[in-house]
């Protein structure tokens, strides 16, 4: 393409903008948005991160140790969680991929409910309290969630009610047509629709370079008529400044934009997944050298609004949270074996109450180990 | 007061009779608005609804599945149109993955009131892919409900009770009967079962099931059959998922033999489904095998050959001569 040529003009151009408030040594630049004058918000924010990673920790060590079935760990990720958390109103809806348990304890999921799902417990997805009763379970599979929040962002539009729908996915699932799909309609509608896209770098084994040939997921955000971004997804007061802008544009009708959470996945892509087959232990070493706890801390002490008390205390009870969830997790009975049959529809017809007899007549049948 | 309608006018009364009715209803698809469907099955609507409600969506099959089920979720019932079944295939994934599984998956807490119509079978002489059988696929879904009607009057009452029903319902039009015979529908509201088999018409010495576009070659046949001196009961399996098994066995029970017709290839179809349920719950009252016509286990040929692939009134004759010299009247 020649852009000089005389017969051949400009009819757009886009740029692409980037925020950090801390960066990696926890060291603050750019005026602070107003929530970073909240002292109770911000040490609210830093023990939800802290809390989510000791959850994380123990999931894991429970698959470790036979406890647990696959699980989707979100070490390095929690900042992008914790910001959906405090970004969304009660009733906004969230429809998540899967590494943002933050924003669910936020909204409302127990962690117990978490590690159900994760043992293979469908109750783990029916959730009980707060807001997270009118957000979607997570979806397991790529991205096919991401256009079913057109529907919901136009059912608000329909009803003109101020709501929001926030989806998030992660790099892997912009490669796929269900994204574009979405995309691609929401500006039609002038949806109120947050499209959130964690990039941690790796979809499973493969590499964002080789993901797409584009530098950058927001720009596909041009794609669609809408507004995208950058954002560090490591640095917690910017990721939440974003959405909360982004979030806001969408309530107040300027419809749907898109925000590249850039971050990085420091553990595999789950517990049946090993990362050392195919990135280098020094990628990973750098990473953590952006992890988005240590920068929030080291800013949040250096303000004056964490202790080295506070941090010890803190430990100790985030620990015990997650030990808690664990053993509620563990208690819990088993569902009935009739009870696939329950929710399948809202009545059971009448050629499948058979089956639902001879299933609850058997009775319990062991897992397989 | 009865009019008499085509199918498509009786689906087109239906979801105007529901839009009227309940405010909650929302048709989209491609082109259902100004343009009215490309079978017209929308027409009118965007003019007495408006656009909020009747919406036409960009040209993504993904995203018009995927939008009713955030529709759904929402408290309003989306009726989805795919303009042609062979274009219904990149719905299945939010179908079989999301719109099946969400009521499940949540234990009860969200759930996809949801419809998606679409035409379905050949026999327009229309181009490829437009003229696929894909009861089958969706059949095999756990939590989905299927429905394919035969007539207009059933096609009007199905469908209101498919809108009205609280899980996802895949709609299956038959194409071919879009505007083959007119029949009187009254607009009363009324919905008809979900988990029902019709008896189209009564016979004693064989059944013929069906369902769909072969419903009017096996009436034919039967006709047929009539002037033979042969009595067929000819049920009309117009809700194919949940499947009514009990009323095709008393059928059979009385009549002791049994022909089923699809236009689907015949390897798995959901022929083989209910000649499956016959073999374990119906043996006894046999007189002869029960036999399927079908679709041949081939691509759906082009418009110049697909009736060689499409089930007709000669081939379902074909089969139940068999079924006769296998156990001879009386």
């Amino acid at each position: 393409m020649d852009s000089n040529h005389s017969a051949t003009r400009r009819v757009a151009s886009f740029e692409i903008f980037y925020t950090q408030f801390l960066n990696q040594d926890g060291v603050a630049c750019g005026d602070l948005p107003a929530f970073a004058q909240d002292r109770e918000q911000l040490r609210a924010m830093y023990q939800l991160m802290v809390r989510t990673r000791a959850f994380d920790k123990k999931a894991v060590a429970l698959q470790r140790t036979g406890q647990l079935g696959t699980y989707a760990a979100c070490l390095g990720q929690e900042a992008i969680g914790v910001s959906i958390g405090h970004a969304l109103k009660a009733d906004d809806v969230f429809i998540p991929a899967y590494r943002e348990y933050a924003a669910q304890f936020a909204r409302g999921v127990p962690m117990r409910d978490i590690l159900l799902y994760w043992g293979g417990d469908e109750r783990g997805m029916n959730y009980e309290s707060g807001p997270s009763m009118q957000d979607f379970p997570l979806s397991v599979p790529i991205g096919t969630h991401v256009p079913q929040a057109i529907g919901v962002g136009y059912a608000f539009k329909l009803r003109k009610q101020p709501r929001v729908v926030l989806v998030s996915c992660g790099d892997g699932a912009t490669s796929k047509g269900d994204f574009y799909e979405a995309v691609s309609s929401a500006k039609v509608w002038n949806l109120p629709i947050v499209f959130l896209v964690s990039n941690n770098g790796w979809a499973i084994s493969l590499p964002f370079s080789r993901q797409t040939g584009a530098p950058t997921v927001a720009q596909k955000a041009f794609a669609g008529g809408m507004p995208g971004e950058q954002v560090d997804g490591n640095d917690v007061i910017a990721t939440r400044f974003v959405l909360e802008r982004a979030i806001e544009r969408a309530r107040s009708g300027g419809g749907p934009s898109l925000v590249e959470a850039v971050t990085y996945r420091l553990h595999d892509h789950t517990t049946a997944d090993d990362a050392r087959r195919y990135r280098g232990a020094e990628e990973v070493e750098a990473a953590w050298a952006r992890d988005p706890l240590k920068r929030y801390k080291i800013w949040m002490e250096a303000s004056g609004n964490w202790s080295a008390e506070d941090e010890d205390k803190l430990q100790l009870e985030a620990t015990a949270t997650a030990e808690a969830a664990a053993q509620a997790f563990l208690k819990t009975e088993s569902q009935a074996p009739e009870s696939i049959f329950d929710h399948l529809y809202a009545t059971l017809p009448k050629n499948l109450e058979w089956q639902r007899e001879e299933v609850a007549a058997r009775g319990p049948v062991g897992s397989h180990a | 007061m009865a009019v008499n309608l085509a199918l498509i006018e009786a689906i087109n009364l239906a979801l105007k009779s529901e839009m009227k009715r309940d405010g909650n209803v929302v048709v989209l698809g491609e082109d259902i608005g100004r343009n009215g469907g490309v079978f017209r099955a929308t027409v009118g609507l965007l003019d007495e609804f408006g656009g909020d409600r009747v919406i036409d969506t960009p040209l993504a099959e993904t995203l018009v599945a995927a939008m009713a089920i955030g529709l759904s979720t929402q408290g309003l019932k989306p009726v989805a149109e795919i303009q042609f079944s062979g274009f219904m295939y990149p719905c299945v994934d939010q179908v079989v993955n999301h719109a099946t599984r969400l009521r499940n998956r949540t234990r009860g807490r969200l759930s996809c009131p949801m419809v998606i119509r679409a035409p379905n079978g050949g026999g327009i002489h229309a181009p490829e892919h437009h003229s696929e059988s894909l009861e089958t696929t969706f059949a095999q879904m756990p939590g989905l409900r299927v429905v394919a009607p035969s007539n207009p009057a059933r096609a009007y009452g199905l469908l209101l009770a498919a809108i009205r029903d609280p899980d996802p319902v895949i709609f299956l039009e038959p194409t071919r009967c879009y505007r083959l015979f007119k029949q009187p529908v009254e607009d009363d509201g009324e919905a008809l079962p979900l988990d029902t088999c019709f008896i189209d018409r009564e016979g004693s010495d064989i059944t013929l099931v069906s369902w769909g576009a072969m419903m009017h070659d096996t009436r034919l046949a039967a006709d047929a059959l009539a002037e033979e001196g042969i009595s067929a009961e000819v049920v009309d399996v117009a809700t194919l998922k949940p499947l009514d098994m009990d009323t095709i066995l008393t059928s059979v029970a009385k009549t002791g033999r049994c022909v089923i017709v699809q236009e689907s290839p015949r390897a798995g179809g959901w022929a083989s489904e209910i000649a499956a349920n016959l073999a374990e719950h119906g043996l006894l009252s046999l007189f002869a095998p029960v036999l399927r016509v079908s679709g041949y286990d081939t691509i759906m040929p082009l418009a110049k050959q697909e009736r060689v692939f499409i089930p007709d009134t000669e081939r379902i004759l074909k089969e139940v001569r068999k079924v006769f010299e296998a156990a001879p009247k009386g």
